[in-house]
C-alpha cells in the first residue's frame, strides 16, 4: 500500500462531500455531505499518521470525530427548527437575508 | 480580604451553579441561596473596605482603625495625599501564549473597593425587593439565578487586574442583561429589546476589544497596573493613547448609553423592575464609566483632559446631560422617565471624567446607585400595589394616599436626584459643577447647571402624576409588602446620607483621601467648595421645581399654556420630535439597518449627485471669478465626469454586489470553495515557480 492510495481515497471523499454540500437541497443531506468531507480529512490524517510512525495524527481524528458528532447534534437541531418553521427541509427556503 | 478578594465574585457565582441546579429543590426556590451568597459578599466587601481604609491611614500617619475614618475629617483638613498607597494585586498565571503571558486576579484600590460597596449592597436590596416582586413568576428560580450571574459579572469586572479580564466581565455583564431584560421573553417586544439592548453595547464592545488591543501594543501588557504606569509616565506615546481613548470612549458610549447609543437604554424597561434598577444602579450602564474611571491615566493623556477645552469625552457626557433630561419630559411611561434620567446622570459622570473631575465622577457614580436603585424600586412598587402591572402614567395619580410609604421613600429620591441640599445627589453633582469650572471648562459648567434644572423640573412632572390629583386607574391601590418597601426605606436613608461622605464644606473628602489613587495616576486639582456655585444650582433646581409644581398643580388655570402642543405648530412639532426620540431609533432601524441590504448604493448615488455635487458646482462658480476657461473644461467635463462617473459606478456596483447576497448558503459556500480553490492554485504556483 502507498500514502497516494490513502490521499487520492481522501480527495475523491472531499470532492464527493464539497459536491453534496453545494448541490443537494435538502439540508440532511448537506449534513451528510459535510461527514463526508470531515472523515475524508480523517483518512489523511490517519493515513500521514500510519506512514510518518507518529501517534499525533490519530489522536487528532479522534478529536475530528467527537466534534463531528457535536456539530451533527447542533446541525440537526438547526434543520428540524428550519423544518418547524418553514415546513421544508429545503434549504434553498431559507434566504431570509436576502439582499 | 484584600489578598483573597476573589472570594467576592466567586460567591455569587457558586450561588449562580447552585440555584441553577438545584434552585427548585430550596423551600424558597432557591432565593434564599442568591440572597445569602450577595449578603456574605457584601460583608466580605465592607471588611475589605475597612482593611483599605487601614492601608491608607497606615500609610499616611500610622493612625489605625475606623477611628481614623471617622474622626479624621472632622478634625484636620482632609483630602491631603502624603503617601503613596499601591493597589493591592494578587494575580496568577492563566495561560501562556508566545512568550506572552496571560494573568488573572485581583486589583483592589479605593475605586476597587468603593464599586465593590455599591455592587453588592444594591445587589442584595433587589434580591430581597425581587422576592415579593416576583413573587409567583414562573421562571422565578431562573430569575434568582440570573441575578446572582449578574452580580457575580459585575463584580469580576470591579475587581480585575488586567484588560482581558475586564472583557470577560464586561461581556458576561452585557449577556446577562440580555437575559433579564427579555426575561419575559414571550411577548415580542420585550426579546425586541433585549436584541436591541444587545446588539447596540455590541457595538460598544468592538470599541473595547480595539482598545485593548491598542493598549497591549503600546504597553506591552495587559496589566491594568501596567497600563496606568504607562498612560502617567512622560515617555508615554500620545498618538497610540489618543486611538486607545478614543476605542475606549466608544466602548463607554456603549454600555454606559451615551449620545448617539443611549436608544437601548430606555428600551431595556422592558425587563423586570428589581433588574432596571440593578441595571441603572450598580452594573451594566456604571460599567462604562468604571471603564472610564479605571483606565483614566490613558484617557486623560489621550484626550490632553489637563489642557482644558473641548475633548470628546466631556463633549459627549454634556450632548447626553440635555438629551436625556430633554427626552424625560414626554414620557408617559414612568420607568422611561426614570430611564432617561440615567442617561442624563450617566452624562454627568461622563462629562465629568471628561473635564477632570474623577473624584467627582466616582462620587455621582456612588449616590447615584442609590438613589437611581430607590426611583426604580419605587416605581416598581407603583406598578405592583397600585395600577395593576401598568407603568403608565395616564393610569396612575393620587398614589400618595393609598402608598404613603411608597410615595416619602420617591419623593426623597427625587430630591436627591434633583440635587437639593443635603440630600446625597447635592454633594456629587455640585463637586462636579464646582470641579468643571476650576478645570477651566465653563461651557460644561453651563451644560450642567441647565441639566440640573432640567432634571428638577421632569422630576416633579413624574412626581405629581404619579402620586398628586386623582387617581386614574382600574386597580385597588394599596402600600406593597414589607419585602419591597423594607429595601425603598434602607435606599432612602442611603441616599439621605451618602453624600455626606465626600462633603466638602464640612471638611470631609474620605472620596479624595481613600477612592483616589495616589499611584500611576494624573495629579488633578481638587476644587475648592464654592458656594456661589452650589447655591446657584440649588436654587436653578428649587426654581425648576417651583415652576414645573406650578405648571402642573395648577394646569387647570393655565388657560394658555395648556394644550400648547396642540395648537401652536412649533410646539407640536417640537413635542413630535421628542416622542419620536429625536428620530435616532428610525436612523438606525430604517436608513442604517435597511440601508445596509441595497438602498445604501442608491443612498451614495443620491449623496454624491446632491451633496458632492452640490460642492464641485460651488468650487466651479468660484473658479469662474478666476477664468472661465479652467471652469469650462477642468470643472465641467473632468471633475464632473467623475463624480458623476464614480456616484454611478458606485450605484452601479451595489446594485450588482447585491445579486451576490443572495441569502442561500449554499451559494456563500460556494463562494467559499472557489476561493479556497483558487488561493491553493495560487500557493501552488507560486510554489512550483
Amino acid at each position: 500500500m502507498e500514502l497516494n492510495q490513502f490521499l487520492i481515497l481522501s480527495a475523491f471523499l472531499f470532492c464527493v462531500g464539497i459536491y453534496g454540500v453545494l448541490a443537494r437541497r435538502n439540508g440532511v443531506l448537506v449534513l451528510m455531505s459535510i461527514e463526508l468531507m470531515l472523515n475524508a480529512v480523517n483518512i489523511n490524517l490517519i493515513a500521514f499518521s500510519a506512514f510518518g510512525r507518529t501517534v499525533a495524527g490519530q489522536v487528532f481524528a479522534l478529536f475530528v470525530i467527537t466534534i463531528a458528532a457535536a456539530e451533527v447534534g447542533v446541525g440537526l437541531a438547526i434543520v428540524l427548527l428550519i423544518y418547524r418553521n418553514l415546513r421544508t427541509p429545503d434549504l434553498d427556503a431559507v434566504d431570509q437575508l436576502k439582499g | 480580604m484584600l489578598e483573597a478578594a476573589w472570594i467576592i465574585p466567586a460567591l455569587p457565582a457558586v450561588s449562580f451553579v447552585v440555584i441553577l441546579f438545584f434552585g427548585k429543590r430550596f423551600p424558597k426556590q432557591g432565593a434564599e441561596v442568591g440572597i445569602l451568597a450577595v449578603g456574605a459578599s457584601l460583608v466580605l466587601s465592607i471588611v475589605t473596605t475597612v482593611e483599605w481604609i487601614n492601608r491608607v491611614n497606615d500609610a499616611n500617619s500610622g493612625e489605625h482603625g475606623l477611628s481614623a475614618f471617622f474622626g479624621r475629617g472632622f478634625v484636620a483638613s482632609a483630602g491631603e495625599h502624603t503617601a503613596a498607597v499601591a493597589p493591592v494585586i494578587n494575580s496568577t498565571k492563566w495561560w501562556q501564549s508566545g512568550g506572552v503571558s496571560f494573568g488573572v486576579g485581583t486589583y483592589i484600590d479605593g475605586l476597587a473597593v468603593m464599586m465593590l460597596l455599591v455592587v453588592t449592597i444594591v445587589s442584595l436590596l433587589v434580591h430581597i425587593y425581587s422576592t415579593g416582586y416576583m413573587h409567583g413568576d414562573r421562571r422565578y428560580t431562573w430569575f434568582f439565578a440570573s441575578l446572582s450571574l449578574f452580580t457575580a459579572s459585575m463584580l469580576t469586572l470591579v475587581v480585575a487586574a488586567n484588560t482581558i479580564e475586564m472583557i470577560v466581565g464586561w461581556e458576561l455583564v452585557g449577556l446577562c442583561s440580555f437575559m433579564l431584560i427579555g426575561f419575559w421573553w414571550e411577548d415580542p417586544a420585550n426579546s425586541r429589546a433585549a436584541i436591541k439592548a444587545f446588539l447596540t453595547t455590541r457595538v460598544g464592545d468592538i470599541g473595547l476589544m480595539i482598545g485593548v488591543i491598542i493598549l497591549f501594543f503600546t504597553v506591552h501588557s495587559f496589566g491594568v497596573l501596567a497600563t496606568n504606569t504607562y498612560a502617567s509616565s512622560p515617555g508615554a506615546q500620545h498618538d497610540l493613547l489618543l486611538a486607545a481613548s478614543i476605542c475606549l470612549m466608544v466602548a463607554i458610549i456603549g454600555k454606559s448609553g451615551q449620545f448617539p447609543l443611549h436608544t437601548w437604554l430606555p428600551d431595556a424597561m422592558a425587563g423586570p423592575t428589581p433588574v432596571s434598577a440593578l441595571i441603572h444602579a450598580a452594573t451594566m450602564v456604571v460599567a462604562g464609566v468604571f471603564l472610564g474611571a479605571r483606565l483614566y491615566p490613558v484617557l486623560y493623556d489621550g484626550f490632553s483632559i489637563g489642557n482644558g477645552g473641548v475633548n470628546m469625552m466631556a463633549l459627549v457626557g454634556g450632548i447626553t446631560i440635555l438629551i436625556g433630561a430633554v427626552l424625560a419630559f414626554v414620557q408617559k411611561d414612568i420607568k422611561k422617565v426614570l430611564a432617561y434620567s440615567t442617561v442624563s446622570q450617566l452624562g454627568y459622570m461622563v462629562m465629568a471624567l471628561g473635564v477632570g473631575a474623577w473624584v467627582a465622577a466616582v462620587f455621582h457614580l456612588f449616590t447615584h446607585a442609590f438613589f437611581k436603585s430607590l426611583l426604580f424600586l419605587g416605581a416598581g412598587s407603583v406598578s405592583h400595589s397600585g395600577t395593576h402591572h401598568s407603568f403608565d402614567m395616564r393610569e396612575m395619580g393620587g398614589l400618595r394616599k393609598y402608598m404613603p410609604i411608597t410615595f416619602w421613600t420617591f419623593l426623597i429620591g427625587s430630591l436627591a436626584l434633583a440635587g437639593i441640599f443635603p440630600l446625597a445627589g447635592f454633594w456629587s453633582k455640585d463637586e462636579i459643577l464646582v470641579n468643571a469650572g476650576a478645570n477651566g471648562f465653563d461651557a460644561f459648567l453651563i451644560v450642567g447647571l441647565i441639566g440640573a434644572l432640567l432634571t428638577a423640573a421632569y422630576m416633579t412632572r413624574c412626581v405629581y402624576l404619579t402620586f398628586f390629583g386623582e387617581y386614574r386607574g382600574h386597580a385597588h391601590p394599596h402600600e406593597s409588602e414589607r419585602s419591597i418597601t423594607i429595601p425603598l426605606v434602607i435606599l432612602a436613608g442611603l441616599s439621605i446620607v451618602a453624600g455626606l461622605i465626600n462633603a466638602a464644606p464640612l471638611g470631609i473628602e474620605k472620596f479624595t483621601e481613600y477612592v483616589e489613587p495616589s499611584v500611576a495616576f494624573p495629579d488633578l486639582l481638587h476644587a475648592d467648595f464654592d458656594y456661589p456655585k452650589a447655591i446657584l444650582s440649588v436654587s436653578l433646581a428649587l426654581l425648576a421645581i417651583g415652576v414645573a409644581a406650578f405648571y402642573w398643580f395648577r394646569h387647570e388655570e393655565l388657560g394658555s399654556l395648556k394644550g400648547l402642543t396642540q395648537r401652536s405648530k412649533v410646539a407640536h412639532a417640537g413635542y413630535t420630535f421628542l416622542e419620536n426620540k429625536y428620530y435616532l431609533d428610525h436612523l438606525y432601524e430604517n436608513v442604517i439597518v435597511d440601508g445596509i441590504r441595497g438602498p445604501i448604493a442608491r443612498a451614495s448615488y443620491w449623496v454624491n449627485q446632491h451633496v458632492i455635487d452640490g460642492v464641485v458646482n460651488g468650487a466651479g462658480r468660484g473658479t469662474a471669478l478666476v477664468g472661465r476657461f479652467a471652469y469650462n473644461t477642468v470643472d465641467q467635463r473632468v471633475v464632473d465626469g467623475a463624480t458623476n462617473g464614480l456616484a454611478y459606478e458606485a450605484g452601479a456596483a451595489g446594485e450588482e454586489l447585491r445579486k451576490v447576497q443572495g441569502g442561500q448558503v449554499q451559494r456563500y459556500a460556494l463562494f467559499l470553495f472557489a476561493a479556497v480553490g483558487l488561493l491553493s492554485l495560487a500557493l501552488f504556483l507560486t510554489n512550483s515557480l
